[in-house]
């Protein structure tokens, strides 16, 4: 009973908030809402014990996706209001589009109704997991045993990225003045200040 | 215990792993060491081909981490010609990128782990592992084709390699993915496996994008466009590391995948190889017959190559591949000597000069490059005297003898055309009146490297023949 309850609830919010990301006004907002959907999704997949796959909704796509749009969202000048401008003009393209979709989701559910296409048998070991493990623990176990050399490798790739954003972008600019704690601390009022006995009817020197 | 077996097996790209690691501490407080990092990194390079070196005189053939890798003769072949053209494009680099002001030490850094991943692609049993060092090793080109970012053409070609090869990834992948799905497993031998007992349209499909992101890898028509670009846009180092290293690991990867995983239906793959070869020989030698610059000419000359090579694959037999791996080296040792002759083309100002115009007489000017050039030339369109010739003698021999005689009389009629282009740079070397802009190199290193090259290339490259044919037809044994 709770499980259906707790799935009406968390399926209705993510529908909602859905319908809100596209009719909020103000684009932040879209952003906000998405990430209520995200959220709500991911409560979705834990009522199904899909564990691990919920923690990524909340990590990559709450965690860096929604955050990278805001970014976007907030960084780029973009004027909304003449977007908008264009909508009566693009509906049909926008129409004809989501039928197109309409009628593929149509023809895969037929297709899916007419049969399984013929796939190959999963290894014993990597794809089959007993039910009693998390499915987290199965991960984790497969990724740190067998494939600890490859998770490893991936480690690297990810530190080439950094390494060639750091070198495609990192300038040494000589106009900026870095911060030097001891010589900052050691600075007396005598060295930045000076009295000066202005005559009168004179410009200041600086 | 398993795991530390593993990891003994694996110890040539742990080493350059922690090498890498290293010398980029020792970038971060260091930053002017460039030259210092290089040579550790030639340093790194060494020690992991000692031990490369000594596996393939133990004959290893052993997996490693469940199946994920393989540590056999085939690929410490293969690893030993990558260190070397990495060690290569290492050395000639420093000069060229202190006149570009872009002498950093993540040069030496990027080209390590590059090697790295170049490492875990000739060693891949696996599609996981196939695709991670691909990745690797794409990555780190990626940043490296726009390495000088002061030249809008580097950045161009850097971006222009980064979106391609990104698009060759995604194909990659999404034939990984079929794969996986009508295989059942993503591990070579189990694939084999299941196209033994059936080969469904699915599959088929599945082979068809993996086959051609991995085209993509080594530049082969029609996946070739991005070449010219990169080839020309890229620092020439760089160039020339890409014209080597990368595309034998790529070529060494295609090679393991098609025979170990899809070897058992070879109806299902030759056809792809042999059309794959004949366009890539064709447009390789009739694209470069316009070109104006020497680096766009050298990438539709390594197109070119890449053709002949895949005539090798397209047998399908132990003397094919062997061949191949002849090729291979011959192919390496020719175009990393073309671009260090590239690279002395230096005018009075320190400008690198790259086009036709600018070799116009260099014979009068400075006869021993020109010499050194044309052997290269000579070479690559494979004239007899020279070494390339042995190369594509041993390939052609390789296709006849499996009965595929159309295919070797095309590949020759098409290598006739492509020397049309090269013996262009010699004509326009020792026939035009001299234009006299280049002066002598001062970078000694280039001399040496490009001269011994050009030895490597003459006559005298035919005395490692019988060491050669041995070493290959060992490697070539280890897939078998």
């Amino acid at each position: 009973m709770i499980q259906l309850v707790s799935f009406y609830i968390f399926a209705s919010i993510v529908i909602a908030s859905a319908a809100m990301v596209i009719f909020a006004r103000n684009p932040v907002h879209s952003v906000l809402w998405l990430i209520v959907a995200f959220f709500n999704a991911a409560g979705l997949m834990v009522l199904i014990g899909a564990e691990f796959i919920a923690m990524l909704l909340v990590i990559v796509y709450v965690g860096a996706v929604a955050v990278l749009f805001l970014f976007v969202v907030m960084m780029l000048d973009i004027d909304f209001a003449e977007l908008r401008a264009g909508f009566v003009k693009n509906v049909p393209l926008g129409l004809l589009l989501a039928i197109v979709l309409v009628a593929e989701l149509v023809l895969g559910i037929g297709a899916y109704q007419a049969g399984a296409v013929k796939l190959g048998t999963p290894e014993v070991g990597v794809a089959t997991v007993s039910a009693t493990v998390p499915n987290i623990e199965a991960i984790g176990a497969l990724l740190y045993s067998k494939y600890v050399f490859l998770f490893e490798t991936a480690g690297l790739i990810l530190l080439v990225a950094m390494v060639g954003a750091i070198v495609l972008t990192h300038r040494r600019s000589h106009g900026t003045r870095g911060q030097n704690i001891s010589s900052q601390v050691q600075r007396r009022p005598q060295d930045a200040t000076r009295n000066v006995n202005q005559p009168v009817g004179q410009g200041i020197e600086l | 215990m398993e795991l530390n077996a593993s990891l003994s097996l694996v110890r040539p790209e742990v080493i350059l792993s922690f090498s890498a690691l290293g010398l980029l501490l020792l970038a971060a407080w260091r930053e002017q060491a460039g030259r210092l990092i290089s040579i550790l990194a030639i340093v790194a390079l060494g020690a992991a081909a000692a031990f490369v070196i000594s596996f393939m005189m133990n004959g290893t053939n052993l997996s490693a981490f469940d199946g994920l890798l393989v540590n056999d003769s085939f690929g410490n072949f293969s690893k030993i010609l990558i260190f070397i053209a990495a060690a290569i494009s290492l050395m000639i680099a420093p000069r060229f990128l202190e006149n570009a002001g872009a002498m950093r030490a993540e040069y030496p850094v990027l080209i390590l782990l590059s090697c790295v991943g170049m490492g875990v692609m000739v060693s891949a049993t696996d599609l996981i592992s196939l695709y991670i060092g691909l990745e690797l090793q794409s990555l780190s080109a990626y940043v490296l084709a726009s390495f000088v970012r002061s030249d809008g053409r580097s950045a161009e070609a850097g971006l222009k390699y980064f979106v391609l090869g990104a698009l060759a990834s995604g194909m990659l992948l999404f034939g990984a993915s079929l794969v996986y799905g009508f295989a059942g497993s993503t591990s070579f031998a189990a694939i084999g496996a299941a196209m033994d007992a059936e080969v469904g349209l699915g599959l088929i499909f599945g082979i068809v994008f993996i086959l051609s992101g991995l085209a993509f890898k080594i530049s082969a028509a029609p996946f070739h466009m991005w070449t010219p670009d990169v080839y020309e846009g890229a620092p020439t180092p760089v160039t020339a590391f890409f014209a080597s290293a990368p595309k034998v690991a790529a070529i060494a990867l295609t090679i393991r995948i098609v025979l170990e995983a899809f070897g058992s239906q070879i109806l299902v793959w030759q056809q792809i190889i042999i059309a794959v070869a004949l366009m890539s020989i064709i447009i390789g030698a009739v694209g470069a017959i316009g070109q104006q610059n020497l680096k766009r000419l050298m990438a539709y000359s390594s197109i070119n190559n890449v053709g002949f090579i895949l005539i090798g694959l397209a047998t399908g037999t132990e003397q094919g591949i062997s061949a191949m791996l002849v090729y291979l080296v011959i192919y390496v040792a020719m175009t990393l000597g073309s671009f260090i002759c590239l690279m002395q083309l230096k005018d009075k100002d320190g400008g690198y000069r790259e086009e036709f115009a600018d070799i116009a007489g260099l014979s009068k000017t400075r006869p021993p490059l020109a010499a050194a050039l044309a052997i290269f030339m000579f070479s690559l369109a494979g004239f007899p005297p020279l070494f390339g010739f042995w190369g594509k003698l041993v390939v052609f021999n390789a296709a006849v003898a499996a009965g595929l005689l159309p295919l070797a009389v095309i590949g020759i009629t098409a290598s006739v055309i492509g020397a049309f282009y090269y013996l262009k740079v010699v004509k326009v070397m020792y026939f035009d009146d001299a234009a006299d802009v280049i002066v002598d190199s001062d970078d000694k290193v280039l001399v040496w490297t490009g001269g011994l090259l050009a030895a490597a290339n003459s006559p005298l490259g035919y005395f490692a023949i019988p060491a050669l044919g041995l070493w290959t037809a060992y490697a070539a044994r280890a897939l078998f």
